[in-house]
């Protein structure tokens, strides 16, 4: 058993992983992304890439909400805008998926920076509010700019390709997404160790005494609502290239609560809790539906109600997370680990 | 002119709608700090419970929207008790979350119980018209307005006057001082809740009269935050001044504008208000002494 943490250097002190059990943990589940879809049905490979977009989403979404303490209803407006910046760019004007993502990120994150403007006057519950008008006059704007987004019919994006590979099929997809994934996992976690990122978190925490230590509290939470937006802009440009059928039913207020359920559930202000809560969101519905399937010949009748179940259990596991475990999965996780980590004392 | 007399009274009558569901919000904003993202869906709960008893059960309209009135404040009772309670004291952030999950169990238990298609209702307002000059006015829409000012000019009363309604206003004021004279927090909250529930289901029930019960009359609860924002979101007056003004001005747009604008300007506004005066026309402005 470990008594202690001794490092003889700063260099393995600032490490990101600093244990050899936490790195052993990190090369385990590297072994699994990459052998899983090998093993992998095309169906849990669909549901796979799903996962890794929507965490791609809500890393970004934490960071504006979980890190930065601004509460953010206007997410779906912000996938809305990077999926249909994506699509547009490849499919009027040509440009190739590679470079057609990051533009589109770029793109959201400007649209973040407009919408970020109130909170140089607001803060808490007003910026909230802000950001619902943001998400119902940016879907207002998709369903009436036909020219540009098509209005409410789909938006038909050419299936992406990468080095001369055509990313159609799930298992090709896995490995942009899963890449995508990490690399935004490794950025936002080396963000919160830089000078940024610490000022994120000190607005969160206090704005006030903040200020008082020479963070400009306005540009911080402009910076934030960009690199928040550029995230969630990225996440909607894989997406697009994901699904290949833009509509912006995808984008409403539903998927602003769905992103903000996540990192309540997964954990505000960590990242590896917005991976958890991003899985749990995506693998519940679809355990949901698989129950229902198998009523269907035992009990017509329950598996009806199946839509509603649903919702209601949707509503039901935020409510249960915040009453019972509020810190999310990550805190789960944290106590699972420390319960081995100390095995067999309990303290 | 004509068409500017019934697109008032239209913008009117929606706007009394928006008023009573603005006051609900705003009740709950105040004894907690909370924002009631299940508004809407206690709004569409209303609305089935009016149909409930006035369309299947076949009660005197009156009758039956008292009883689901009645019922729908059990039900705010119910979700104070099991939902807000126990998180009091969590950050904020919480307490919204749960208010947003409510409304997702609300919503699936409404299409469960009333299935997810529209229903045919009977309006139960009278259907007559008023003729003024050349406009034609619907008395449904003149009775909701009356209804809905006599029913706010009562809430108003009771804040003043009452003893739970001067409770509620001096926890809104400072929750420790009003604590320290022995006013009861909880108790206060499921007040807030109930009243949150019966205004709403009263803006249901009348919702369901003039466009009739559907699960998508619960949308009217997003239409709630510019209403207070203009207001100012901790002022039941400035609610139905918010109201009023966010009803008037989206039936002009309609009738004069147009392409769906009508749809966004109250988000426009909303904007605009936090941008140039946050606190609305009658919040309290926040002052940070450091």
């Amino acid at each position: 058993m470990r008594s202690g943490t001794y490092f003889t250097s700063y260099r393995a002190d600032l490490a990101l992983r600093r244990m050899p059990l936490e790195k052993l943990r990190l090369w385990l589940f590297a072994a699994v992304v990459v052998a899983f879809p090998f093993f992998a049905s095309p169906y849990w490979l669909n549901l796979a890439n799903q996962i890794t977009i929507a965490t791609i989403g809500a890393i970004g979404l934490n960071i504006l909400v979980g890190y930065t303490g601004q509460i953010s209803l206007g997410q779906g407006a912000f996938l809305a805008v990077g999926a249909y910046s994506a699509g547009i760019l490849t499919a009027r004007l040509g440009v190739p998926f590679w470079l057609a993502i990051p533009i589109a990120a770029l793109l959201t994150a400007a649209v973040g920076l407009l919408f970020g403007l109130p909170s140089l006057r607001l803060k808490g519950l007003y910026l909230a509010i802000a950001t619902i008008a943001a998400q119902q006059i940016v879907e207002w704007v998709i369903t009436h700019w036909t020219a540009l987004t098509g209005g409410t019919e789909a938006l038909v994006v050419p299936s992406p390709v990468l080095f001369g590979v055509r990313l159609d099929r799930d298992f090709n997809f896995y490995w942009v997404g899963a890449a995508s994934a990490a690399l935004t996992a490794l950025v936002a976690a080396n963000l919160f160790r830089s000078r940024v990122g610490r000022a994120f978190v000190a607005v969160r925490d206090q704005d006030i005494a903040a200020s008082a230590l020479g963070v400009d509290v306005f540009r911080t939470k402009l910076l934030a609502f960009a690199v928040s937006s550029f995230f969630v802009g990225f996440a909607g440009a894989l997406l697009a290239n994901y699904r290949t059928i833009v509509t912006w039913e995808r984008f409403t207020i539903e998927t602003s609560i769905l992103y903000l359920a996540m990192i309540i559930i997964g954990g505000l202000g960590t990242i590896n809790g917005s991976f958890f809560g991003a899985a749990l969101l995506v693998l519940l519905p679809a355990l949901i539906t698989n129950v229902g399937r198998s009523l269907q010949g035992v009990a017509p009748q329950v598996a009806q109600l199946l839509p509603y179940a649903q919702q209601a259990v949707f509503g039901l596991v935020i409510i249960l997370f915040l009453v019972l475990e509020p810190q999310g999965l990550a805190k789960l996780w944290r106590n699972v680990k420390d319960y081995f980590r100390l095995w067999p004392f309990a303290y | 002119m004509d068409a500017f007399l019934q697109l008032t009274v239209s913008g009117l009558a929606n706007g009394m709608v928006y008023a009573l569901i603005a006051v609900g919000f705003v009740v709950i904003y105040k004894a907690s700090d909370v924002i009631n993202f299940a508004q809407g869906d206690l709004l569409l709960l209303g609305a089935y419970l009016t149909f409930t008893f006035v369309a299947l059960a076949d009660l005197p309209w009156t009758v039956g929207v008292v009883v689901a009135v009645v019922v729908a404040a059990a039900v705010g009772l119910v979700i104070e008790r099991l939902v807000l309670r126990p998180l009091i004291g969590e950050p904020v952030i919480s307490m919204i979350m749960a208010t947003i999950g409510l409304s997702s169990i609300l919503r699936a238990l409404v299409s469960a119980i009333w299935g997810p298609r529209p229903r045919r209702f009977e309006p139960f307002l009278p259907s007559g018209e008023l003729r003024v000059g050349g406009a034609v006015l619907g008395l449904d829409r003149l009775s909701v307005i009356g209804i809905a000012a006599v029913l706010l000019l009562l809430l108003a009363l009771f804040f003043r006057y009452t003893r739970e309604g001067i409770a509620m206003r001096a926890i809104a004021d400072d929750q420790q001082a009003a604590l320290s004279m022995g006013i009861s927090i909880r108790r206060v909250l499921a007040v807030a809740w109930v009243f949150a529930a019966a205004t709403a289901a009263i803006g249901g029930a009348m919702l369901a009269s003039l466009v009739g019960v559907g699960p998508d009359i619960g949308h009217v609860g997003l239409r709630v935050f510019p209403v207070v924002i203009l207001g100012g979101l901790d002022s039941i007056g400035g609610a139905v001044v918010g109201g009023a003004i966010i009803g008037l001005l989206e039936a002009y747009t309609a009738g004069y504008v147009g392409h769906g604008l009508n749809l966004i300007v109250p988000f426009l506004v909303l904007i605009v208000v936090l941008m140039v005066k946050p606190y609305g026309l009658f919040g309290k402005p926040v002052i940070e002494r450091v």
